[in-house]
């Protein structure tokens, strides 16, 4: 049992722990506190794979703006406490036993079909982090170029239309 | 360096976790806690896309990462739009009050 799986087994519990914590809590903010919990140990693993640009966006971009945006709206509608309306008496077993059953196959993929026995190649190829980020820079604008842009186009496009879909009519009440 | 973790380490907690999100989607009723699984099913899939691009020693499976990443920016932004004009429209978020396609 060496320092790495120790730590790999750490992370994995807490990452489990803070996906069930947003499945289980009613409290909505606690519930996106508990997902950028997970976000962070989603960070870690991509450092332990050797992609440290990959986890630094993680942080930035999903327990940075994504949450914060989550956590802005929660607060803007006040629903932190929501009333509970009647639930559907077989929503919970049911969803429950299709979560299992979607696990189950996921298990079964994994470990039947594929043999993925082996362990991850080659690990000092990735520490130097420099030349990676070249190469990682290199592909996204070389090879890359054209989705890179058209990105950059559905941003625009999304930040127009959340204008556009906010924006109250004129004479509109409230 | 000691040994390091196999990969199917990495993608058992990826099966996990996404396997949580739809759990999440299917037993919530508050749309905001629904958007967030969805959100921990695309993080699922993107630590199986960086796990496979190390085990190949490839890095386009960091790229599509990237691209994950700014899609799913972008449709949060449009997704959080539409819950408050919900809100704005029916004074609740439930998500059974949402089956009518006129406002």
């Amino acid at each position: 049992m060496n320092l790495t799986l120790i730590l790999f087994i750490v992370l994995a519990a807490v990452a489990v722990a803070s996906a069930a914590g947003l499945l289980v809590s009613r409290n909505t903010v606690y519930a996106a506190l508990f997902l950028v919990l997970n976000f962070a140990t989603v960070a870690v693993f991509y450092l332990l794979l050797g992609a440290p640009f990959i986890a630094l966006a993680q942080v930035t971009i999903y327990a940075g703006a994504i949450m914060v945006l989550f956590l802005f709206v929660i607060m803007l509608l006040g629903s932190e406490k929501l009333p509970r309306g009647q639930a559907l008496p077989w929503q919970r077993p049911m969803a429950i036993v299709l979560a299992a059953v979607l696990l189950a196959e996921a298990g079964f993929l994994l470990f039947q079909r594929l043999q993925l026995t082996a362990s991850l190649a080659n690990p000092e190829a990735s520490v130097n982090t420099t030349e990676t980020l070249r190469t990682l820079g290199m592909t996204l604008f070389n090879q890359y170029l054209l989705p890179f842009e058209v990105t950059s186009v559905l941003l625009l496009v999304a930040m127009v239309g959340v204008i556009v879909l906010t924006k109250k009519e004129k004479g509109e009440q409230g | 360096m000691a040994q390091t973790i196999p990969l199917s380490y990495y993608l058992a907690i990826s099966a996990v976790l996404f396997a949580m999100g739809a759990l999440g989607v299917l037993i919530r009723r508050n749309p905001l806690i629904i958007f967030m699984s969805v959100e921990l099913m695309l993080n699922a899939a993107n630590l199986a896309f960086v796990a496979f691009a190390r085990s190949f020693g490839v890095l386009t499976g960091q790229i599509f990462v990237f691209f994950v990443m700014t899609v799913s920016a972008a449709e949060v932004a449009v997704g959080l739009a539409l819950i408050i004009i919900i809100f704005r429209n029916k004074h609740s978020i439930d998500v059974d009050l949402m089956n009518s396609l006129k406002g």
